[in-house]
């Protein structure tokens, strides 16, 4: 077919591109594997406390609906996996997803394309190319992942059905995108698309799985997360459920051909539909402009942690049945009884809720720097709108963005906790330890300002740092480093709320940081030069 | 408008590097209220840079640059409402639809003239419905200009502004800035086109490796190129080789072909018409002649000078 000349050079083009950003995504999911594996070897290190911890699991409706459901209760590798199947699984989807697109759509909505298309390069060499690049990343990732678990200690071949779970999710999703790009004539319409398939898909498992075998137990093999999980990885590792994720991948790769070989270039095959003629009263300046292009965002961030908000509160209560060997109970005394156990349970997931959510102020600030790089802004400071207002347009959103997102999610939380719990005051509690997470991740936010202000060839920097604090969390004490170095994260300065004593000193030096750098980065960007490059 | 100065754009001896690039090198510019202002070069010798330096978009190295009276580093918002850019490569948010982005600069710039928006969507046939990234290349260049035509400014500078449109738009394009002319207004142009610039342009400047080589008006400018003459003399054509200004002089018999100085024309058919002339052709110097002079690689800028000193 000719249609596929110049694949080869493509996917090297990619690779070229990509060879920083996808070894670090990878190797984050290894880490992030075979991390979660030997914390869950070492914590239930007997049968008994592992079917104890399984069969709580099980018995909890909102967990099996969040991680899905253990089926062998004495297995070390299902129970240490159970978080990380399903919804590590729809991380490894979300990077399929945006590689995806980034090659094909985005390209072609830049124009660059239209470049390659000229040159030697076959109609259909794009979408082959960025298939070809993403199922490679997403074997490689599983493969390397198996490895990370075995190393761990769990079971060679329940490792590799794992790993290869994961890959089949990743691909599964690949040419989910690659029908996606087809289907709109914008990258982050496209992308949207896909990850509405993926929530679709997500709940689909989530309610086959809590309804167990009575009735819609079915549902979960619609789902290309539900054939993840029925890979049953450490559980009789099912090989055979890996070929639904392949048709599956062979159906809709064609079908994206198909429909690539039907429509113009550029052009999606939904057509554009024509918009306003002239502008509302709210875009006329700098912050009309950004809240225009943010606000998209941020309700997506905001009906995402509303639900997780929800969740946490619901469950934390049962928190407590987890654990029923006499040494877990030993630990829960320690810990100040089942209401401790439960607080530091609300603690660790407001806290992860916290960095999480640091993405979103990175994310928002970020587009002050592909605004720029994209030859958008320039237009922009070429009028009446200066400098400072306009970098300090996105900086605001990215601000009370953040805000609103921990409000709602906060107040999400501590509802249903309260509504599990029957204490009012609870609803208080929970709604203030959500809240304090908030300076840190200003800090981050600030970090990500000043690298656009000073650096702006660096503006990842603000993705390096929150990398760094992350591991800093999760692996500093594992490594037993000393306090001094783990200080270095704003993360570790957040009371431990709900349980611990408040202090309002750490959260206002947070808070004076986060402003220092953010003021400094608008500074560094009123003195340098609006830079392409 | 208030009170204005002579000069709309004064630049003298500006200086700006990118690593170990110089992109200008003693960039010297006047534009004078009023005037449309051709600014030619090849590419990559300086222009955007001149005009990112006057939007204060770059700091630049030394030098000073003044835009209607004022630093456009130090005080670039009270400048930029006076003001319309239009880049050579419009790009537009993706979401946006080209109505909301004409209506959106209009209102950062401090207000938009809706008779004349109109007006101009019509002429340049631009549907102001579509999304950004709906655009093609040539629609998105409208868009810009239609943005910056329907602000009240007192003076526009545009970027290779019409790449990308067809020659019916051009022609539109070209009213609108002689339009623009009439209304007072100063343009700064950066363009390839040599019809628009015949057409459009009071005076020009050429730069080269981020100099000036040459300034004035088109009429001046072909003072200092050759004339072609061929010519058929009633005898033979004694003592042309001697005058100076003549060159690559070709006699077989009685015809004579040469090029001439432009300045030197007069003394040389003086020559001819001693001789006795039977007939002539003479083809003034073309803009593409004058241009291809200035960009030529193997003609370096103190060669240039030489020519406009000569």
């Amino acid at each position: 077919m000719t249609g596929l000349t110049g694949t080869g050079s493509l996917v090297r083009l990619a690779l070229r591109r990509d060879r920083v950003m996808l070894s670090v995504w990878i190797l984050i999911f290894v880490v992030m594997a075979a991390g979660s594996a030997s914390a869950t070897v070492g914590l239930y290190d007997t049968a008994e406390s592992r079917a104890q911890a399984a069969a709580s699991i099980n018995n909890t409706p909102s967990l099996v609906a969040l991680y899905g459901l253990i089926y062998d209760e004495s297995s070390a590798g299902a129970l240490s996996m159970i978080k990380l199947g399903a919804f590590g699984g729809a991380l490894v989807a979300v990077l399929a997803i945006l590689l995806v697109i980034r090659h094909t759509r985005a390209e072609e909505e830049a124009g660059r394309l239209e470049l390659v298309g000229s040159a030697v390069v076959g109609r259909h060499a794009p979408l082959a190319a960025a298939l070809v690049v993403t199922v490679a990343a997403n074997v490689l990732l599983g493969l390397l992942t198996a490895l990370g678990l075995i190393g761990s200690g769990l079971s060679a071949s329940g490792s590799f059905a794992f790993g290869l779970a994961w890959a089949s999710i990743g691909v599964a999703f690949a040419a989910v995108a690659a029908v996606a790009a087809q289907i709109t004539s914008g990258a982050r319409a496209a992308i949207g698309m896909a990850m509405a398939f993926l929530g679709a898909v997500y709940v689909l498992r989530a309610i086959g799985d809590t309804a167990g075998d009575r009735g819609a137990g079915w549902l979960r093999w619609l789902s290309p997360i539900g054939w993840g999980q029925q890979v049953r990885p450490y559980q009789g590792n099912r090989w055979w459920v890996l070929l639904l994720p392949a048709t599956f991948f062979v159906v809709l790769g064609a079908t994206a051909h198909v429909l690539l070989a039907r429509r113009d270039h550029g052009a999606g095959l939904l057509p554009d539909r024509p918009g306003p003629a002239t502008a509302g009263r709210s875009l006329g300046g700098a912050l009309g402009l950004a809240w225009r292009l943010q606000r998209g965002l941020l309700v997506g961030w905001l009906v995402a942690f509303v639900l997780l908000g929800l969740v946490f509160g619901n469950i934390a209560t049962n928190v407590g049945s987890f654990m029923e060997s006499p040494g877990a109970r030993e630990l829960i005394q320690k810990l100040g009884g089942v209401q401790g156990l439960t607080d530091a349970f609300m603690s660790t997931e407001l806290g992860m809720m916290g960095v999480i959510l640091s993405v979103y102020g990175i994310q928002v600030v970020l587009r002050l720097r592909s605004e720029e790089s994209e030859l958008r802004a320039e237009p922009v400071l070429a009028t009446g709108v200066g400098r400072t207002s306009w970098a300090w347009s996105h900086t605001v959103i990215a601000l009370l963005g953040t805000t609103a997102i921990i409000v709602a999610a906060g107040l999400a939380a501590g509802l249903s906790y309260a509504a599990q719990t029957g204490h009012s005051n609870d609803f208080g509690r929970v709604f203030v330890a959500a809240a304090v997470r908030l300076p840190a991740v200003w800090v981050l936010t600030g970090i990500a300002v000043a690298a656009f202000g000073f650096a702006p060839r660096a503006a990842a920097a603000g993705w390096v740092a929150l990398v760094a604090f992350l591991l800093l969390g999760e692996f500093g004490p594992l490594f037993e480093l000393p306090q001094s170095v783990m200080n270095v994260s704003p993360y570790a300065h957040v009371p431990r709320l709900p349980g611990a004593a408040f202090t309002a000193t750490p959260l206002l030096w947070l808070a004076a940081l986060a402003a220092a750098l953010t003021a400094a980065g608008l500074v560094g960007f009123r003195r340098r030069d609006v830079a392409i490059t | 408008m208030s009170s204005q100065p002579m000069t709309a754009i004064a630049v003298s001896g500006l200086v700006k590097s990118f690593g170990r690039t110089r992109a200008l090198d003693g960039l010297d510019l006047a534009v004078n209220t009023g005037e449309v202002h051709g600014f030619l070069g090849p590419n990559g010798s300086g222009k955007t840079t001149t005009i990112r330096i006057l939007l204060g978009l770059l700091r630049a190295d030394a030098g000073e640059a003044r835009l209607l009276g004022g630093d456009p580093w130090r005080e670039p918002t009270e400048l930029h409402k006076r003001l319309a850019y239009v880049p050579g490569d419009v790009t537009l948010w993706p979401n946006l639809t080209g109505g909301e982005v004409i209506d959106m600069l209009g209102r950062m710039r401090g207000g938009l003239n809706r008779p004349r928006r109109n007006e101009l969507l019509e002429r340049f046939d631009l549907d102001p419905r579509k999304k950004g990234r709906a655009y093609s290349k040539g629609n998105k260049q409208k868009v810009g200009l239609v943005a910056a035509l329907a602000s009240d400014v007192e003076l526009l500078i545009l970027d290779e502004p019409t790449s990308g449109l067809d020659p019916l738009m051009e022609e539109v394009f070209q009213q609108c800035i002689q339009e623009e002319r009439r209304r007072g207004r100063t343009v700064l142009l950066s363009s390839h086109i040599l019809a628009e610039v015949e057409a459009l342009c009071d005076r020009v400047t050429i730069i080269r490796l981020g100099r000036a080589v040459e300034t004035g008006t088109l009429t001046q400018m072909r003072h200092l190129t050759r004339t072609s003459i061929a010519a058929d003399l009633a005898g033979e054509p004694n003592g042309l080789s001697t005058l100076s200004g003549v060159h690559d002089l070709h006699v077989e018999g009685t015809r004579v072909r040469f090029e001439v100085d432009t300045d030197r024309l007069d003394a040389v058919l003086r020559q001819l018409t001693s001789v006795g002339v039977r007939s002539l052709v003479s083809q003034p110097p073309t803009l593409e002649e004058l241009f291809l002079r200035h960009y030529q690689d193997d003609l370096g800028p103190s060669q240039a000078q030489a020519a406009v000193s000569s």
